[in-house]
């Protein structure tokens, strides 16, 4: 474990002790913030009568259809954007600004043609994560060097063999990016959508205890998003390590 | 000449270019850059031919027509009898001005990664890019990234891409442009020692005078764009050498030949790229 590790487990740690602190001796009112240990205690006891499961298993199901659906679009449209520069040169102004636009502003509109259920909540989800893997498709492309497509013209490569040995490696950790923000962006439309409307969901039941007042139950369950999302975190950095550790001296495997 | 020939018989033809020119633009009613040409000439089998000229003269251009992997716009190529157009042919081996080792792959793999798309057997695989991999001095690297190491190890690591491949006529493109001076003339010893062990044709672009002098049998020296070759040179150096050659008195008027064309060429090349910059200012 590296020193910065320990440090910044250090402050995470110091932190929820001051916030235990804060509330147990009342100094925050037990209806703003829970105790962190009551926050753990509630979503063990979700975990344990099986209570939020379906909820779980809904905002996961929605949150992979989207990560796959906008991974495998914003890669094809990256593509295609890359092939006809002209169309390329018309859409970048729109992509550039596209985080500017509040995608949850058309949710209510699709939920209302779509009715409640997961398409809307999907739909949203990629709408909000897909521009991030075009973007880094593109970077991708544009990155990739043009001497390698001379190297791929001296071995009288195929267009196939071309894209699968030279392009597609090359391309790897730049498209690896462009996943990484597609789950995060994911994670946002999914559970954002769910706040907003829908009748099932971990996003749902957060907005559902906080209408209800259960303030314990609310923060358990945001305990559990931020578990969601720095488990994903974790997942999505072994690929990466394993780039980075070629330029580190170690051998990749 | 490096070849003893029998009196009488003429060198044996590795490649020929006949009146070959190469433009960019002018699709579109657009501009016409004249990179190149037209350039006539012929190399010679076995041979170290280095092509020396102003920067932005045409070089690469060249390398890459001579090479197949652009069509010239006029004029034709031909190697070992047979035209070139757009293909590189089988037999023909290059090594590029930037940098073309592959990130994703460590020395061994990169060495490998010719012979493994064109059918060859693993272990005549294995065998080639050990023998490849020692030649060039990357044993010890053998296992190591490309982002791990120098810039001269990672020319050296395409050097023996192209070595394990039993190339017939080698093009380098300025493989040591971004090393130091006395590197370069080390880089410039191995060289000669594959290239005299492979008994392959050399054709080295360079831009440094004391690197061509010291390595070529002839050197063709370059007009500023769209080049030409203005001198071809003879330097009669044994076949038996390395940069110790540089010690010779005769080293000192091959160059001076050289620098007498290349200086006003180098001056225009100046020039050209003074005008371009003033040109784009003044836009
Ligand atoms: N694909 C291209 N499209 C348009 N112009 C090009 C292209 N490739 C080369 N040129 C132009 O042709 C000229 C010759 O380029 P080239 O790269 O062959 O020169 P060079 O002698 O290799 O230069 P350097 O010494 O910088 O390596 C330059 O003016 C360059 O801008
Ligand atoms: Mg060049």
């Amino acid at each position: 474990m590296t020193a910065v590790r320990k440090r910044q487990i250090a402050l995470v740690g110091g932190l929820l002790l001051v916030i235990e602190f804060l509330c147990r001796v009342g100094l925050v009112h037990k209806t703003t913030l829970a105790p962190p240990s009551v926050m753990l205690a509630t979503l063990a006891d979700e975990f344990a009568s099986g209570r939020i499961l379906p909820d779980l298993g809904e905002t996961l199901i929605c949150i992979l259809a989207s990560t796959i659906i906008a991974t495998i679009g914003g890669f094809v449209v990256g593509l295609v954007l890359n092939s006809f520069p002209r169309l390329r040169d018309a859409v970048r102004p729109i992509l550039a600004s596209y985080y500017s636009i509040p995608i949850f502003a058309f949710y209510p509109a699709l939920a209302a043609i779509l009715g409640l259920g997961i398409a809307p909540i999907i739909i949203t989800a990629v709408l909000n994560s897909i521009v991030g893997m075009i973007i880094a498709t593109e970077d991708a492309l544009d990155r990739f060097p043009r001497v390698l497509v001379k190297l791929a013209r001296t071995h009288r490569f195929t267009w196939w063999q071309q894209a699968l040995h030279l392009q597609l490696p090359a391309m790897l950790p730049n498209l690896l990016g462009g996943v990484k923000l597609v789950v995060a962006y994911s994670f946002i439309g999914v559970i954002g959508s769910e706040f907003l409307m829908a009748a099932i969901g971990v996003g749902y039941q957060i907005s559902y205890s906080y209408n209800e007042f259960n303030v314990p139950r609310m923060y358990g369950l945001m305990l559990l998003v931020v578990i969601l999302v720095a488990l994903a975190n974790l997942l999505l950095n072994v690929p990466e390590r394993r780039f980075a550790s070629r330029a580190m001296g170690r051998r990749g495997e | 000449m490096a070849v003893p020939q029998p009196v009488g018989v003429l060198p044996e033809i590795h490649a020929e270019c006949r009146d070959l020119v190469r433009n960019f633009g002018g699709i579109a009613g657009g501009h016409v850059i004249e990179a190149m040409g037209p350039i006539t000439l012929e190399i010679r089998r076995g041979e170290f031919f280095s092509v020396i000229g102003p920067s932005g003269c045409g070089k690469s251009t060249f390398m890459d027509v001579l090479a197949g992997l652009t069509p010239p716009t006029s004029g034709t190529v031909t190697f070992e009898g047979l035209p070139v157009r757009g293909t590189v042919p089988d037999g023909v081996g290059a090594v590029f001005q930037e940098d073309a080792s592959l990130p994703w792959l460590n020395v061994w793999d990169n060495v490998a990664f010719s012979l493994r798309h064109d059918g060859t057997d693993p272990a005549e695989i294995k065998r080639r890019v050990d023998e490849a991999v020692a030649f060039m001095g990357l044993r010890q690297f053998a296992k190591a990234y490309p982002n791990q190491l120098s810039g001269g190890m990672r020319q050296r690591t395409c050097i023996a891409r192209t070595m394990v491949m039993r190339p017939r006529m080698i093009l380098l493109d300025e493989p040591f442009a971004a090393l130091d001076a006395q590197t370069r003339l080390l880089m410039g010893d191995e060289l000669l020692r594959l290239w005299r062990e492979t008994g392959a044709t050399v054709v080295l672009i360079t831009h440094a005078l004391d690197e061509a002098v010291m390595l070529s049998d002839r050197i063709g020296a370059m007009s500023a764009r769209p080049g030409r070759f203005l001198d071809i040179v003879e330097t009669g150096w044994p076949r038996e050498r390395d940069s110790s050659i540089l010690a010779r008195a005769e080293v000192g008027a091959v160059s001076s030949r050289l620098w007498g064309v290349l200086r006003e060429e180098s001056q225009k090349a100046l020039d050209q790229s003074g005008r371009l910059a003033a040109a784009r200012e003044g836009s």
